[in-house]
């Protein structure tokens, strides 16, 4: 039977919802209930993968044939167009903040480091995916050396590329930063990184989206709080197109 | 003779908090879709030239938000994800013991033959409520809650880069990263015909979308048959019960 009607509200609801939707969207109380549910994934993954749970690693029968550059993919300082064409002699990776000791080190001296080489998968948030291998010493091997100090909670990575006139950075806690994947690649299946994928020296956290893989990096940086940098939110993405600060889903 | 209500409170609760996931889930979809048009098989895929599919850019008026935004698509459809697989794991709980599940839902090999199925659609649906649901109706709400939703769960799961460290073989079972994104597309477009064939089916009728606010009213005999009885025969008396 037909119940026009029914049919006419049920229409009117749609248009309504569509229209009360776009106020939501930008409400603050979206944004809390957004908040809850990304931390209630991170908690979620955390309580049962444990902190030091692996992402998988493939073999090099693996590998994707090539591995996407993707967001920046060159760097206009001179600086560092002059580093890429000399195989970045005077590059200073630098790891600063809240640390007791620290530390500016060379391109030979970070791959003097002990060494993690993994082969993994890389998922833009976009949907696509591209397994590489990657090498060079963990994350936590710098901040052991650098000492970084009880008050740190973040980690901020910060890069020499500039995307829509702002300067790339991301941030991960502390559980991130001591993960055992986590390590400052130099390398991309065998070879020194190509530009496209953030030579001299990019970030891998592999249980998170691609976007937290700071590429170009010149300092790490232990802080307290990420409120005072860019535009607080923890990241370059993260304050340009809101994406979220945990980025494992 | 007893009455009880024709959907008990447990499944018109999930029905509706279900209803209003599901349709931001998908719209939310929709609008991620867009930010990658292409699907692939295996573990990797970046190249749509590697693509088995490449999807259509679908329409603003059919995406959550009605603009594309990927950031904003992305917060409602991992928030909606939560009332939608709990809500999972509780209507299951419910059906098993409520016995909704034992009653309705299960099949006979007799309710999968051609002359049921064939049965079922020259009925429309009834099968009268007295009498549970048809064979049609089984297998096909069958297969929605057994197969297809917890497919979108694992699926979902499955492409989230921090869950693949909790549980490495549900990738290796879904057939690697790209496969399971093809997969939570493919599931998303069954539901979709589900919801479409559903929502006309309960539009032909307005007291079956009352009956499911209201939970409605059956009666049913006190000493009630375990198995279901056969709806090669429509009882055609009380509140139709398809949709």
């Amino acid at each position: 039977m037909v119940d026009l009607p029914r049919r006419s509200l049920l229409a009117g609801m749609a248009a309504l919802s569509a229209s009360a939707c776009a106020k939501i969207n930008q409400s603050e109380s979206a944004k809390t209930l957004f908040d809850a549910a990304e931390d209630g994934h991170r908690t979620l993954h955390r309580a049962l993968a444990g902190k030091q749970g692996l992402a998988p690693e493939y073999t090099r029968a693996e590998r994707s044939p090539t591995f996407r550059g993707n967001g920046s993919v060159t760097v206009e300082d001179p600086f560092y167009k002059a580093q890429l064409a000399g195989g970045f002699p005077d590059w200073r990776l630098e790891v600063r903040g809240l640390v007791e000791k620290p530390l500016a080190l060379t391109l030979d001296e970070v791959k003097a480091l002990p060494q993690r080489t993994q082969i993994t998968r890389h998922d833009c948030v976009e949907g696509w995916s591209a397994i590489g291998e990657w090498q060079g010493p963990q994350l936590a091997a710098l901040l052991d050396a650098a000492k970084v100090k009880e008050s740190a909670k973040f980690i901020v990575f910060r890069c020499a590329d500039v995307l829509y006139g702002r300067d790339y950075y991301e941030s991960i806690d502390m559980v991130d930063a001591y993960h055992p994947q986590t390590i400052i690649a130099h390398s991309l299946n065998g070879e020194p990184l190509p530009e496209k994928n953030g030579a001299p020296l990019r970030m891998r956290i592999e249980r998170q989206l691609g976007y937290k893989q700071a590429k170009y990096v010149k300092a790490i940086e232990a802080v307290a709080s990420f409120a005072d940098i860019g535009d607080g939110k923890g990241g370059f993405w993260e304050d340009t197109a809101g994406y979220q600060w945990y980025a494992g889903i | 003779m007893k009455t009880r209500k024709q959907h008990a409170l447990s499944t018109r609760l999930w029905h509706w908090v279900n209803a209003v996931s599901i349709i931001v889930l998908f719209m939310t979809g929709l609008n991620i879709s867009n930010a990658h048009r292409y699907l692939y098989w295996g573990d990797y895929g970046f190249d749509p030239r590697d693509a088995w599919l490449s999807v259509i850019k679908f329409p603003a008026w059919s995406t959550i938000p009605q603009y594309y935004n990927l950031a904003i698509a992305r917060d409602w459809h991992i928030t909606m994800a939560w009332p939608f697989g709990l809500g999972l794991a509780f209507i299951w709980i419910a059906m098993l013991v409520n016995g909704h599940f034992r009653r309705d839902l299960t099949t006979t090999p007799r309710d999968w033959t051609p002359s049921a199925v064939i049965a079922s659609l020259k009925a429309h649906g009834p099968g009268a409520a007295a009498h549970g649901y048809n064979p049609v109706q089984k297998i096909l709400y069958g297969m929605v809650f057994g197969v297809l939703m917890p497919l979108m769960l694992f699926t979902g799961l499955a492409i989230s880069p921090g869950f693949q460290a909790v549980a490495p073989w549900l990738l290796e079972v879904l057939g690697g990263r790209q496969s399971a994104r093809s997969l939570h597309f493919i599931a998303a477009w069954a539901i979709f015909g589900f919801f479409v064939i559903h929502l006309l089916l309960a539009l032909a009728d307005w007291r079956l979308i009352l009956g499911m606010i209201t939970g409605g009213k059956r009666v049913e005999s006190e000493t009630e048959a375990p198995q279901p009885a056969p709806a090669t025969e429509p009882v055609l008396e009380g509140e139709p019960s398809h949709g």
